[in-house]
């Protein structure tokens, strides 16, 4: 499980690492899927292939998360069709969905079944608060990176900001704020890349 | 289990996989309105007791459709639900990472990347923040929430010990 101390990469290779095999690609989301109690699913993926497998770099998972977030669909189940495909095209992207809603779906089903059982505790109830407050943690943290990855200029500042206030705030929808903000974001750094290139 | 059930499941939840957006609690009324008031198949009770169930399961909480499904036709009714709300919006993804992948390295591949990157991270600061508003765990759900933050930060725990952890807490302070 624990991989030794990461080999130092020659930052000038082209990052093209040795296909992913499609069971392990199975593995990683189903572990996620099923590990993660009360939410956070994303974080998990961020933790596990970013940082820990090292699959695709942060900038990578990042667009990925926030497209899967604007289009149409699940989050959860876009962004593992978006790893998926990444590593492994098609037939990766295939597995990484099914590896996210399979497993999960019998444990939901099964859930369905002992619910009597489990409803009548209201320990169970208090167990999941618990692990559910820590799981905001694992979201709160991937938060932190986003912001320290992206923060480079008082733009992206400014975005982030944006978002949070008509997020959390004012409790705008996601979606108009999406296609309204990213849009906007999107211009300014097309404007910032073609300025740096301008003056060397 | 008639034909006819499937087929409602199917025309049901299918339009409605272009609808989901986020993290699917943008149809959750919806379903509400459509399996109890219009179809007759659960009753209140019942809906609320499936939701609940989906926010604890694991997995991605529109599992809750592949519940609707199981609970109205059996295993049948769980995969032609399933099956219906993943996939259309599936495709639709799909067809953006294969795009996606075929313009690799593009100089406004860049700019998009760059421009959504403070999106995503306050997309997802804002989440966090509406989650532990929503959490009826009170301030110690912010403690929680708040230590196992700093922790993942700078550790490389597994994050599994941490959520044991936080239901600990949780847990024990209710007993106490």
């Amino acid at each position: 499980m624990d991989q030794q101390a990461d080999a130092p990469r020659p930052a000038s290779a082209v990052l093209e690492p040795a296909p992913v095999r499609y069971l392990d690609i199975f593995i990683a989301f189903t572990r996620i899927a099923l590990v993660s109690l009360g939410g956070g699913l994303s974080g998990w993926m961020m933790r596990e292939f970013v940082e820990n497998r090292k699959w695709l770099d942060e900038r990578e998972f990042l667009t990925g998360l926030a497209l899967a977030q604007a289009f149409p669909g699940v989050n959860v189940v876009n962004i593992s069709i978006w790893v998926g495909y990444r590593l492994r095209g098609g037939p990766g992207a295939l597995i990484a969905a099914l590896g996210i809603i399979v497993p999960p779906a019998f444990v939901a089903i099964a859930a369905l079944t002992l619910f009597d059982q489990l409803a009548r505790y209201q320990i169970v109830a208090t167990l999941m608060a618990g692990a559910a407050a820590a799981a905001v943690g694992l979201s709160l943290s991937m938060g932190i990176k986003a912001v320290r990855l992206s923060a480079t200029h008082v733009i992206p500042v400014l975005v982030i900001l944006a978002m949070v206030v008509s997020l959390f705030v004012l409790k705008w929808p996601l979606l108009p704020v999406i296609i309204v903000m990213a849009p906007l974001s999107i211009g300014l750094s097309f404007w910032r890349l073609r300025n740096e290139g301008k003056k060397p | 289990m008639s034909d006819n059930v499937l087929l409602r499941l199917a025309t049901y939840f299918a339009p409605l996989s272009f609808l989901t957006i986020g993290g699917g609690q943008s149809i959750i009324a919806d379903m509400h309105r459509e399996t109890v008031n219009v179809y007759g198949w659960f009753s209140d009770q019942q809906f609320l007791e499936i939701f609940a169930l989906s926010r604890m399961a694991p997995g991605p909480g529109t599992l809750i459709v592949t519940m609707i499904g199981w609970k109205v036709a059996g295993w049948l009714g769980a995969i032609v639900a399933s099956l219906a709300i993943f996939v259309p919006s599936s495709l639709l993804v799909y067809g953006l990472a294969k795009l996606w992948g075929h313009y690799r390295g593009a100089p406004w591949q860049k700019a998009i990347e760059m421009g959504l990157a403070p999106i995503a991270a306050g997309m997802v600061l804002a989440t966090s923040f509406t989650l532990l508003e929503a959490s009826n765990g009170g301030i110690l759900a912010w403690i929680v929430a708040g230590a196992a933050t700093l922790v993942l930060t700078v550790t490389k725990l597994n994050p599994l010990l941490l959520l044991v952890a936080g239901a600990a807490i949780f847990a024990g302070v209710q007993l106490a």
